[in-house]
């Protein structure tokens, strides 16, 4: 038969969730030396498939194949014993314990000497050209180092359907490459993957095929030999989309807020900025490049005074506001507006619904002990409307939302409550290439009403197009504000590695 | 891959959230079972459960007197399931209702022995401003504590029970000893001015409590105070964020809840025991977190559930007296009873799945679904 051939098929998968059909009767299949790629716009079920695949959820309907042979995956433990592993967005490691402890962690079986399991992990790790250092805890591990150790976790228990839930999102540009060619290697060594990105320009370069999911029905299945990023948008969204993003010219830029030798230690005493200088000007897009962890956290969370720097001011309209709290803030009336990289965890309460967290910054407005919460349901439900957000009702849980609409929940509200400065860290992480562009205008129409916009990113090409400058980060130190027009990608990477400014322009130019 | 490892008999395995009818359905589904299994026992020890059950109901209702008493037994449970409903809702594992319980009635027991010389309605005040003083004292230390040094709040809370319980006994041994009792020491009966007031042939407890229950439900669900409690107990992170103190919503919330159990026992202690004794909490204060997880932290859920508790309480010692059955069989069926309701807890997050029902599923699915899309590879054919 020919099914033989597909590690993974699936038949006409449903899966509801109350009211919501995450999924649709989708197909998909995928073979052994092959790696699919998952496209499809926030809420379109990706993971939700995904899931089902490892045993997190059981379908309602359809059938599951694995190698030829219809499976019953009841738990992450029988997709384990059928060879498919997931490598999801959240980490799942103990962080006091090692790599290679880790990697044993609930395997069954008695407990190898550490000698064997070290070389089965070295091993392991030539086969499919992973790095990792086994006896490195897993608190001192980058992000990608901790992905690596998932990786090797999952090769360990003898996987060989590989999938990964939005892998890249958290990599840096670099530890993308590395990560492909490991993915290029398992491919070459027969495993069959299966990943979910947003990044279409990593689907054009990674997968050999992408099924395309669409409001929870599949939409078919393309060779990507064949297509390109403005087909895969339409193939995706249904109509032809402009990939152009605006930057209207910023209106007599004024300072709003100036940093002034700011210094700021993380809580092990670490420095996360380190003497770092620079205003902030009304009306235009300030963009921060940076490795991941160059400082880029540290600067928002000082600024919107979640952390005390340990020297230097923040000067706002002549006021210091180094030092002060959250609540002094909003009481000495400067209205700031910050978007936090943790969505769920600090943006947002992930247990309640739109409406109690339309009211979490204007909750203690008001006189008298309780809430009113009529204007925040409206509030809630005009921001259903104006940007379009998929959910079951103002008040079902934001944790059940799709990525895409938990930011467009976040981002409404902070947008609504006219800040005179936006802070935005990473705001189109884990958004699909529509929701982005909405993002991108929606910061383009409060840059023209004259709000101060920070927007800490990855990508540089969104970068280079949205901001009017470019800050960039290195080890905590400042090595540059560049104009973005008149900067190229590589001087911003050079930048990112710790050259200064005029030692890049300069190469640039000569 | 599929290598064939010996797969358990049984096997735990959670399953998607249910819906709340589901949930429901399986709580009564667990006090049905609870009732079966409980009338085996009954059955077993040589009774008919049906006449026992029914003395069980009947005996709680037969007349006003033992309706009473059946609602004197709800009044301090469902007051420290409240207490404790406030502490949960910010995920501070608050176990300690016994002991600050304890404290509000030492506290406000103090006042009744030594200043009844106020007016009768003056002292009730005092008094009842005591209990929530000490038990919101008693629930204080532990969330100071982990505020400052990170301690934990379970076992703290846990062995400040045990403390409370130990300053009764030494007040009772010690300088709060009734020196005209013979026999035994204990604590002098409290004078009749220091005696919480009969309504309707129960102390005025009951309604103490219906207050309590309407504004705990109000404090949660419409005050600013109570929106913090929500937000602290789902991320503290995010209640910095958006400019809480989280540490004053900590203090304050354990203050609180502690409070609600002192209120607690200053009415157990003038209304019911009318002095102070080592009993006087008797474990409400652990009943109480049963009833507040069993209410998923419902101020009226909790009334309704800590009714049903007070009846199997006072119907089970009519039992005792009417049939001669000890104390302890009533307990036993308590126990059966609690023992089905937490285990469907578990089975509302989790499903067993036996070894053996994967193979028979999917063989029938994959024939059929075989079938199916052989018919449709040949129309695409
Ligand atoms: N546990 C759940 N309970 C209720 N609804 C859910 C649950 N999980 C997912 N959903 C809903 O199912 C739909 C599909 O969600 P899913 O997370 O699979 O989307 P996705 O394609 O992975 O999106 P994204 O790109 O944003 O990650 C969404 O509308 C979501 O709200
Ligand atoms: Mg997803």
């Amino acid at each position: 038969m020919a099914e033989q051939e597909y590690a993974i098929r699936c038949d006409k998968i449903t899966k509801v969730f109350g009211s919501v059909v995450a999924n649709d009767q989708i197909d998909l299949d995928v073979r052994y030396g092959e790696i699919l790629a998952l496209l499809g716009e926030n809420g379109s079920g990706k993971t939700t498939l995904m899931n089902m695949i490892s045993g997190i959820y059981h379908p309602d309907g359809g059938t599951i194949y694995v190698d030829g042979r219809a499976a019953s995956i009841q738990s992450p433990l029988d997709a384990q014993n059928l060879g498919v592993g997931m490598i999801h967005q959240h980490f799942k490691l103990v962080n006091i314990f090692s790599a290679m402890e880790n990697i044993e962690l609930g395997t069954p079986g008695k407990k190898l000497p550490p000698k064997v399991l070290r070389r089965k992990v070295e091993d392991l790790c030539e086969k499919y050209g992973l790095e990792t250092d086994p006896d490195k805890p897993i608190h001192a591990m980058s992000v990608s180092e901790k992905q690596t150790v998932e990786i090797l976790k999952v090769l360990y228990r003898g996987a060989r359907i590989l999938i990964l839930d939005e892998p890249t999102a958290v990599l840096t540009p670099q530890e993308t490459d590395k990560l492909f060619a490991i993915l290029r290697q398992m491919r070459k060594a027969g495993c069959a993957v299966i990943i979910i990105t947003h990044k279409l320009n990593e689907v054009l370069s990674i997968s050999d095929r992408v099924t395309i999911l669409r409001k929870g029905k599949s939409y078919g299945t393309v060779n990507t030999a064949e297509v390109n990023v403005s087909k895969l948008t339409e193939l995706m969204v249904g109509r032809a989309v402009t990939l152009e993003i605006d930057r209207p010219k910023p209106e007599d830029p004024e300072d709003i807020l100036k940093l002034v030798d700011l210094t700021v230690r993380r809580k092990d005493g670490s420095v996360a900025l380190d003497d770092v200088s620079f205003s902030i000007r009304t009306g235009e897009i300030l963009g921060v490049a940076g490795v991941a962890g160059s400082g880029q956290k540290e600067l928002c969370e000082t600024i919107a005074g979640l952390i005390q720097p340990a020297q230097g001011a923040i000067l706002y309209k002549k006021e210091n506001l180094a030092g002060k709290t959250p609540r002094e803030l909003i009481e000495m009336g400067i209205s700031m507006s910050f978007v936090p990289e943790d969505r769920l965890g600090m943006g947002l309460v992930a247990g309640m619904g739109m409406t109690d967290n339309m009211l979490l910054k204007t909750y203690t407005q008001g006189k008298g002990p309780f809430v009113d919460r009529a204007p925040a349901r409206a509030m809630a439900e005009s921001l259903v409307e104006k940007l379009d957000i998929v959910t079951a009702g103002v008040e079902a849980p934001v944790r059940m939302m799709s990525g895409g609409n938990v930011q467009k929940v976040l981002l409404g509200r902070e947008i609504e409550s006219n800040p005179d400065l936006l802070i935005t860290a990473y705001p189109v992480r884990g958004l699909d290439i529509n929701s982005s562009y909405l993002v991108y205008d929606l910061l383009n129409e409060q840059k023209k009403k004259g709000v101060a916009v920070v927007y800490i990113g990855e990508d540089l090409d969104v970068l280079l197009q949205l901001c009017d400058r470019i800050l960039v980060l290195c080890h905590g130190k400042v090595t540059g504000v560049v104009d973005a027009a008149a900067v190229s990608k590589e001087q911003i990477g050079l930048m990112m590695t710790g050259e200064s400014a005029q030692e890049v322009m300069e190469y640039g130019n000569g | 891959m599929g290598t064939a490892k010996k797969e358990p008999l049984l096997r735990v395995v959670k399953h998607a959230e249910l819906s709340t009818r589901q949930s429901i359905g399986l709580r009564v589904l667990a006090v049905v079972l609870a009732l079966a299994v409980g009338g085996l026992f009954i059955a077993l020890i040589g009774y008919n459960p049906f006449e026992i059950y029914a003395t069980i109901v009947s005996g709680c209702f037969r007349s006003p007197m033992a309706i009473q008493a059946t609602v004197k037994f709800c009044i301090p449970m469902c007051i420290s399931a409240l207490g404790v409903t406030l502490a949960f809702k910010m995920r501070f594992w608050n176990i300690g209702g016994e002991g600050q319980l304890i404290m509000g009635a030492v506290f406000a027991s103090f006042f009744a022995l030594f200043c009844s010389g106020m007016p009768h309605l003056l002292l009730l005040a005092v008094m009842f401003i005591a209990g929530f003083v000490g038990g919101g004292l008693w629930g204080l230390i532990p969330a100071a504590c982990r505020e400052k040094w990170g301690t934990n709040e379970t076992l703290f809370t846990l062995m400040l029970n045990y403390i409370a319980l130990y300053i009764v006994t030494f007040l009772r041994d010690g300088p709060w000893r009734d020196p005209e009792a013979a026999g035994f020491n204990k604590i002098a009966r409290f004078a009749p001015k220091a005696m919480l007031d009969k309504v309707f042939g129960v102390h005025a407890g009951w309604i103490v409590m219906l207050i309590l229950v309407v504004l705990v439900f109000l404090y949660l669900k419409k005050t600013k105070q109570g929106y913090e409690i929500g937000v602290v107990g789902e991320s503290r992170d995010t209640a910095r964020y958006a400019g809480i103190n989280v540490r004053r919503v900590v203090l304050r919330t354990m203050f609180l809840s502690g409070g609600i159990a002192g209120i607690g026992g200053m009415v157990q202690a003038t209304g019911s025991d009318i002095t102070l004794s080592a009993g006087v909490a008797g474990g409400v204060g652990f009943t109480g977190i049963i009833i507040a997880w069993l209410a998923q932290l419902n101020p009226f859920v909790a009334l309704i559930v800590s009714f049903a508790f007070s009846i199997l309480v006072k119907g089970s010692s009519v039992v005792q007296s009417a049939y001669g059955l000890s104390t302890d069989c009533a307990d036993i069926l308590q126990g059966i009873i609690l023992f089905f309701i937490m285990a469907m807890e578990f089975f509302i997050r989790y499903k067993l799945v036996f070894r053996g029902h994967r193979e028979k599923l999917p063989v029938k699915t994959a024939a059929d679904t075989d079938a199916a899309s052989g018919e449709k590879e040949a129309e695409e054919k």
